[in-house]
This record gives C-alpha cells, structure tokens and sequence, in this order.
C-alpha cells in the first residue's frame, strides 16, 4: 500500500506522518527512545486511591502531559468498600482495550483504512480464592483475558482482521500483559 | 485369615512406630509393605542424600539415636539399617513385598493386596507425604528434547543429558540438587517462587537446636492460626554435610547458579519466569530475620552463653533476573520439578477425601477406625521428622484402641 495515498484517504485523527517521523529518527538516535513512564499514587481512604500522572522522561530528556491526569480506584460494595471508582483490575482490562484501540487507530490510518465505529468489549476472569489466600493453587490474577473487536471501517472482514492482529503486535500493554516484567518494590 | 483389629500401610517410620505403638497395646495388626522396610528411602532417593535433621531427631521407636555423633546427618542408607534393626527389635508382623490394591468398606474393611485379601476393623494409612511429585499442568508444554525428572526419579549428575539443567523450585531438595550439578560443573538455572531461608548453624548450634529451644515445632495442630497453610509449608531449607554448611540462594550463586524466577508459564516454547523474585527474596530474609529474633530472645531469656548474633547477608537478587528461556535453543537438556510432593492414596477407595484430593483429617484421626500418619503438621511440625512419629503413633493409637470393637475371648 502506498503511504501518501493512504494519509490522503483515511480520516481517523491519528498523525501517522509524525509517527513515521519518529520511527526514522529513532533509528539514528536510539537513546531518545528510552522513555520511562510514572505514576504517583497517594491513599485516600479504605481501598479508595488516587494516582496522578502529568511528567515522563523520553526524548533524552524530561517532559510532561500538557496537565495533570488523575486515575482514581476503589472496590465495588460488594468487597465492603465504598465504590469511589474502578477496581485496578478494571484499570488493567480499560487499559488493554484502549492500548489495542488506539494501535487499530494508527494501524487503519498507516494503511488507509477509513474507521466508521470502534468498539471492544474486555473479559477477565478471576477466582478470588487466589487474593483471599483460600487457596495456594489459584493465582492472584486473570486467569483468562477475552477482548473482542467490533469493527465498523471501510475494509474487508481480513482486512479488519489484520488491523487487530497488528495492533496486538504492536501494544505496549498486551505485552505487559501476556508476558513477565521485573516488578522491584521498595519503602523510602 | 480372621478379621485383624489394624492393618498399617507402609513399614517407614510412621508405620513401624504405629506397629510399636499397637503392639505395647496388645493390639493384633499386619504392616503390609510394597517393597522392603523404609522403601521410599531405598528406591526414591538421590545417591549423596543425606537427611538435613541431625541424628538426634532422626530416633526410630523404641531406637533412640544413641552413637557418638547426635549432630551429624546420616545417609538415607544408614537411615534404611536403623529401619530394618527398628523393625526386628520391635518384632513388627511385616508383611513385605506386599502392595496394597485397594481398600474399601464391605462391613469392615477390605484390604486387596496382590498377595491375599486382608479383612480388618481400622487401617493406619503410613504410605508417606513424598509419593508423587507436584508438576504443574504446563509441563506438558515442554518440548520433547527436554528430559523431565523429580528429585524422586533424580540419582546423580552424570546421568542426565550433558547439558544444562533447569532446577524448577528453591526447597531442600531444589537447593540441593542444584548445588550438586553446579558442582558437577553442569550450567545450573534455579527457578525461585515463595521459598524459606535459614543458615544451618547460628550462634554456636545447629539451627534446629534453636527452633525446638524457642518452641516453634511444639504448637500442635488444633491450635495454629491457618493449618491449611502450615501443612503448604516445604521442608526446611537445609542440607546435612559434615562440614555444616549453610545452603541458600547466595551459596549457590557463589557456585554459579544463575536465579531466576517463578516458573509460570510456557509461551510458545519459551519458559516464562515471574517477575517476583526480588519480593519472594526479600520476604525469605525477612521471615528467617524474625525467626532468628525469636531465638535470640530465647536464649537472652536463657541467660545462655553463646557466641553473639551473626546474620546472613542478604539474598542477592540480579539487577534484571531473566525472564525467559528458549527452551528448544538455550542449551538446557533437563528440567527438574523440584516443586513438592503430595501423597499417593488412589488405592483408598473410600469417601475421604476433599475436593482437592486430600485425606480429611483431625490430627491423623479420619473417622470410623481409619487413620493417616506421616502427612506435613499432622499433629504438630515434629510430625514432619522422623522422630516425630512415635508421639504421633502414640496418640492415634490410643484413639485408635479406645474404639475398637470388644472381642470374645476365645
């Protein structure tokens, strides 16, 4: 597929020429690529937190959101707390499916596929033996991950099929996800 | 053959002081025994095994450890000879050679063996902790060049392929069959989930010394806080050598052992390994701190003189412990589930079990004359030892006698 035709064609908002920009110059400056993300979460009260996100380093050098974002959680009644806001694991599954979302995005743009609709619904199951300490066996975690796509574009059911593909190919949080990450915790 | 009032499964330890233990009651019973006296320690031991309790705590019933050396660790071989000596001074009614089939209930019980079928009134289940190795389900994942062992199928370093072995778990026998290949000059990964940490000798004793001192083996079964999570606990993370050396993550890296850790998964062919090693090390330092706190306590209490407190150096943990492992291309050549043993209880046909497959019982006692020995804190953590098992025979066959049926005098 040629390029050009493709950012001429498709109006889906993502600046796949700046992305592009990017993927050249890092290959000349790889350093720049090192970015490390942070997030600083403060208690509030219960199992209700809050954590803000604004600066990031990349670029060789300090940066920041243009504000501060806050992402909020709790526990839902049912685990006696008061339902401030979403469970983590809520976050975990929102954040997979905006990762994979937002790859679909740039994906369908970079190959000039205009999207109508983009929808998709995420599925975690978990037994909560596992965090009670019920039992040894049952991991804490999702033992499973469901997501699924409904894509209204103007594209083949393969096509449409390829962006997905692609997108998971491409997503930083399917692969935090799907495979293991050095996890070091300290107190101050 | 009447009607016996017991039949015990399995001539170990607990087997054979369960025998004493009836026998002092005039109760008439059979051991029944699939191979010869103490066979699991005959046939499903590694060759340099030697027990990490000291000859004090190894005592057989009615054989307590009376040589010259209460500290040093037997070979499982000269554990065996105390077995066979145990069984003779103790006139144990063995039936060797003898494998139980099955046992159910038809107004009694029923014992099937592939020599004869036995009839009796109770069965002592003594067939050990250690029958079967805990392999998780992904092992089948593997791919087939790899050789898959246990530390029940392990012998010795030469035999396994000539190449670089992957030791899965970081208990007794993990530490101690990866310090044995690393020294055999075999590349050695461990895989290191929740695991323990002690130094074998601390303050002029043996560890164990100080563990029975501060009391910790004593609390018995009914009054511990979470026993389904005692009776998890593995073997303690020690080893028997003469030169009383401490076996721990950081020994074993000084020998080369690369750490690595919680094998989690396989992912198309590559082994996945859990991002958590540094929290499973901190905490095992923290538990074996604590630990050592106690028995510090204990011994200013004690107004004991003993040399001052020195502690271990904490757990090395790799800046970026690896993650995964090609299997197929990283040189690796055998896996070894060292990630514990349950028992083998299919021959029980009966409905006690819970639906993890484990006996139900209250400290041995399973109900209607049925009883199992030799299980992790089954009536306290002295249960787990050898000697442990003659206050348990003790007890369970007390149980056992107040309820048997009263026979007429012939």
């Amino acid at each position: 597929m040629n390029v050009e035709n493709a950012l001429k064609t498709a109006r889906n908002g993502v600046n796949t020429e700046a992305l592009m920009g990017a993927r050249a110059a890092l290959a000349e400056t790889p350093a720049a690529g090192q970015f490390t993300w942070r997030a600083e979460c403060d208690w509030v009260h219960g199992t209700h937190s809050r954590s803000t996100v604004q600066g990031f380093f990349g670029l060789g050098a300090e940066q920041s959101h243009t504000r501060a974002f806050t992402v909020e959680a709790d526990h839902p009644p049912q685990f006696a707390a008061a339902d401030n806001a979403a469970t983590p694991v809520e976050i975990v599954l929102s954040a997979l499916a905006s990762c994979l979302t937002a790859g679909v995005a740039a994906v369908a743009q970079h190959r000039g596929i205009q999207l109508r609709s983009v929808k998709a619904n995420v599925e975690g199951d978990m037994d909560i033996a596992g965090i009670l300490g019920v039992d040894a066996d049952v991991r804490n975690g999702f033992s499973a991950i469901r997501v699924s796509f409904d894509v209204d574009a103007d594209a083949t059911g393969d096509e449409i099929a390829a962006l997905v593909a692609q997108s998971q190919k491409r997503s930083a949080v399917f692969d935090i996800v799907t495979n293991p990450s050095n996890v070091k915790v300290t107190v101050a | 053959m009447p009607r016996l009032s017991t039949v015990i499964i399995g001539a170990g330890h607990s087997g054979l002081a369960m025998s004493r233990a009836l026998a002092g009651r005039g109760i008439d019973h059979l051991v029944l025994e699939r191979g010869q006296v103490g066979n699991s320690w005959r046939t499903e031991r590694w060759d340099s095994l030697r027990l990490l309790t000291p000859n004090w705590m190894n005592g057989l019933p009615g054989l307590p450890y009376a040589g010259a050396d209460p500290d040093g660790f037997p070979p499982a071989a000269t554990l065996v000879r105390d077995f066979e000596s145990c069984a003779a001074m103790n006139g144990a009614p063995l039936r060797t050679e003898t494998r139980v089939l099955s046992v159910t209930w038809e107004a009694g019980y029923k014992v099937r063996t592939d020599q004869e079928t036995l009839s009796s009134d109770s069965i002592v289940v003594a067939t050990g902790a250690c029958a079967l190795p805990n392999i998780p389900a992904f092992a089948d994942d593997l791919p087939a060049g790899i050789a898959q062992i246990s530390p029940i199928t392990y012998r010795r370093p030469d035999d396994l392929p000539p190449d670089g072995v992957l030791v899965v778990g970081a208990s007794a026998s993990g530490l101690q069959i990866a310090r044995e290949l690393a020294l055999a000059g075999r590349r050695t990964i461990l895989a290191v989930g929740s695991h323990l940490r002690l130094p074998r000798r601390y303050r002029g004793a043996d560890i164990l010394t100080w563990m029975h001192r501060a009391g910790v083996f004593d609390t018995p079964y009914d009054q511990v806080d979470d026993i389904e999570r005692v009776r998890r606990t593995p073997s303690l993370p020690l080893m028997g050598s003469d030169t009383h050396e401490t076996l721990d993550l950081n020994a074993l890296q000084d020998l080369g052992v690369e750490i690595v850790g919680r094998f989690a998964a396989i992912a198309e062919g590559k082994a996945q390994f859990s991002g958590s090693l540094a929290n499973f090390c901190a905490s095992a330092d923290l538990k074996m701190n604590r630990l050592l706190d106690a028995v510090d306590r204990r011994i200013e209490a004690d107004g004991l003189q003993v040399p001052d407190a020195e502690r271990s150096a904490p757990t090395r943990v790799p800046d970026a412990p690896r993650l995964t492992l090609d299997l197929a291309r990283s040189g690796i050549g055998t896996l070894v589930w060292a990630t514990g043993y349950r028992p083998d209880h299919h021959w029980l046909h009966l409905p006690v079990f819970d639906r993890k497959g484990r006996i139900r019982h209250d400290g041995g006692v399973i109900g209607d004359g049925l009883y199992v020995m030799g299980l992790p804190y089954l009536r306290s953590r002295h249960s787990t030892h050898i000697a442990g098992a003659t206050a348990d025979a003790e007890a369970l066959a007390g149980h056992l006698a107040e309820r048997l049926p009263r026979r007429h005098a012939a």
